[in-house]
């Protein structure tokens, strides 16, 4: 009998871990069309035929699907000429500014030189100055040095970064100080041992923090809108910001504009996203 | 000696660009918000006069400011919980043993956060619009009249935080779930033998906890949130009747397109306290918390 109740009772449980499972994966896929429902519609839109969008009920799928918008964005609208800017500022900025960080990542955590520890903490507190109480003063500069309205203009404040030296750091902590000394007594240079030794063991940081720079710089929106004012220089955001004011009510071309600049980064993501999620939680739960 | 010498060759180049295209102009920004930097001096140095705190006083006057300052508030105040609980929510979901097909998910989930903020704002000025935007269809299946999203200015200001919190919520996901992953399993069994329900559990097991982090994660949104810029600048322009200017759209247009750069530069100053400001408050809750465990 109490066997019976037993049975009865296991039952019980198991239907209602059975029904706590529909729940949960249930949440998991509304949560999860959320996320990605207006990705899915910008795709689906930017192959529609012009105006086909403007409809009620508003349509799910293209009735013809078309490559039109994307033909008449790099024909008209000049997008070839956004993307190739977009492209080349992305790459030189997060190649540039990798040398730098990494080099002085590696620094401030095994190398030792005068005033190491107080420059750091000092680097530390003006991490809680948010970047935008430069930007005015940082134009005139740059327009004194001739800068406004140039690559450069956009690529040079993102040569180094407080976060990413952080980043470096923080992992070369861990690379054993007896690796290095033994290198020293062997008699190789501290440029040497950077090259052979150093970057090879911080591969992985260095892949996660290349990651981070090149979707930061593609995305970044205010500092290139204030220093570009030459439209043959706008980058993807600029350009899509300025060109969403003119074609307000074309719907399908802005949707394939957004397709141009948003799938690149997406791209990119998808395949590295574990050295993305991997420093992001480097970041902030061990640091 | 020279190993002293060679270190400094690595940090120099970095420490160079901080210095020379941060530091300084942060330095600068303080010194140009007591001068009256206008147009004017832009084209000539000599016509900037420094004019003490009137940059100050004058913007305490003026009207837009507390507007732009209320709407950012408006902004932090509901979009930071909103945003909080989107992410643990997820967390909480995608960190239960009963979710299949985790990897799936987690990169559907975190997909807006690494788009372009400018495209996905275009995507959402569509998906809101008033005759033909989805938002409006499916409410209205639920017997909802349409709703003019962006034009309503009771609505723009919900309907940028709705948009900020799809795009935001991903990357405090990942941190949360990778602190809820961290709490150790013998917590949860221990709880579970003294008949805690699955509820109880969350209260007194998985939020003490995660404490910490949520705490982290809290601060640098809040800090995160102040610097509104490109949603309303792509998805409303600062209206309608300026319900969604944010203070640093107030900077942008004061600096960049009326070229009031010592206002400008003040307006840069305010938010930065205001920022530091509620940063303290939040640590100082925090610290409290902490020692109240």
């Amino acid at each position: 009998m109490s066997g019976d109740r037993r049975g009865g009772k296991r039952r019980g449980v198991r239907r209602r871990r059975v029904a706590a499972a529909f729940a949960v994966n249930g949440l998991l896929v509304a949560a999860a069309t959320f996320a990605a429902f207006p990705l899915l519609w910008m795709l689906a839109v930017s192959l529609m035929a012009p105006g086909e969008a403007s409809a009620y009920p508003p349509p799910l799928l293209p009735a013809h699907a078309t490559l039109a918008n994307y033909r008449e964005l790099f024909a008209a609208a000049g997008m070839g000429r956004y993307l190739a800017n977009s492209v080349l500022l992305a790459v030189a900025a997060t190649a540039l500014s990798l040398v730098f960080n990494v080099m002085a990542g590696y620094a401030f955590a095994k190398l030792r030189f005068a005033g190491r520890d107080r420059i750091f903490k000092l680097m530390a507190a003006a991490l809680v100055i948010p970047g935008q109480v430069a930007m005015v003063p940082l134009f005139l500069l740059l327009k004194n040095l001739g800068l406004v309205n140039s690559y450069g203009g956009v690529i040079v404040p993102a040569l180094a970064s407080i976060f990413g030296i952080f980043l470096v750091r923080q992992y070369a902590l861990s690379i054993p100080d007896d690796l290095l000394e033994a290198a020293r007594i062997d008699g190789a240079s501290e440029w040497k041992i950077f090259g052979a030794i150093v970057v090879p063991l911080l591969r992985p940081i260095i892949v996660t923090l290349a990651v981070f720079t090149l979707l930061g710089t593609w995305n970044d929106f205010m500092w290139p809108l204030i220093v570009l004012s030459d439209q043959e220089l706008y980058t993807l955001p600029v350009a899509l910001a300025s060109l969403a004011r003119e074609h307000v009510q074309d719907n399908e071309l802005m949707m394939a504009g957004a397709v141009v600049t948003t799938l690149p980064v997406l791209l990119v993501f998808l395949a590295l996203q574990r050295y993305y999620v991997e420093g992001l939680t480097l970041g902030s739960v061990k640091g | 000696m020279r190993r002293r010498a060679v270190a400094w060759w690595f940090v120099a180049p970095a420490l160079c660009v901080i210095s020379v295209f941060f530091v300084l102009p942060v330095a600068a920004a303080l010194a140009m918000s007591v001068t009256d930097f206008d147009i004017y001096a832009l084209a000539d140095w000599r016509n900037l006069r420094v004019v003490g705190l009137r940059n100050y006083v004058e913007l305490l006057q003026r009207p837009l400011f507390w507007k732009a300052l209320g709407n950012t508030l408006y902004f932090v105040a509901v979009g930071v919980p909103l945003s909080l609980a989107a992410s643990l929510g997820a967390a909480l979901l995608l960190g239960s043993p009963l979710a299949r097909l985790q990897a799936v998910f987690r990169t559907a989930l975190f997909a807006p956060v690494v788009t372009t903020i400018v495209a996905v704002a275009v995507i959402w000025r569509y998906l809101l619009g008033t005759r033909y935007g989805f938002v409006n269809y499916a409410l209205g299946a639920l017997g909802i009249e349409p709703i003019d999203w962006l034009g309503d200015p009771r609505f723009a200001m919900p309907a940028i935080i709705l948009f900020a919190v799809w795009k935001n919520f991903g990357y405090n996901m990942i941190i949360l779930l990778a602190g809820l992953q961290n709490i150790p399993r013998e917590l949860y069994e221990a709880a579970r033998m003294d008949g805690a329900s699955a509820l109880a559990r969350f209260r007194f097991v998985t939020l003490p906890q995660l404490g910490p982090i949520l705490a982290i994660v809290g601060i640098l949104t809040v800090a995160g949130y102040f610097q509104l810029f490109a949603e309303p600048y792509v998805m409303t322009q600062g209206g309608p009747l300026q319900s969604t200017v944010s203070v640093l759209y107030f900077m942008y247009e004061e600096g960049f397109k009326w070229w009031n750069l010592g206002n400008a530069s003040a307006v840069a100053f305010l938010l930065f306290l205001l920022i530091f400001a509620v940063t303290l408050v939040q640590m100082r809750f925090a610290r409290r918390g902490e020692a109240w465990r």
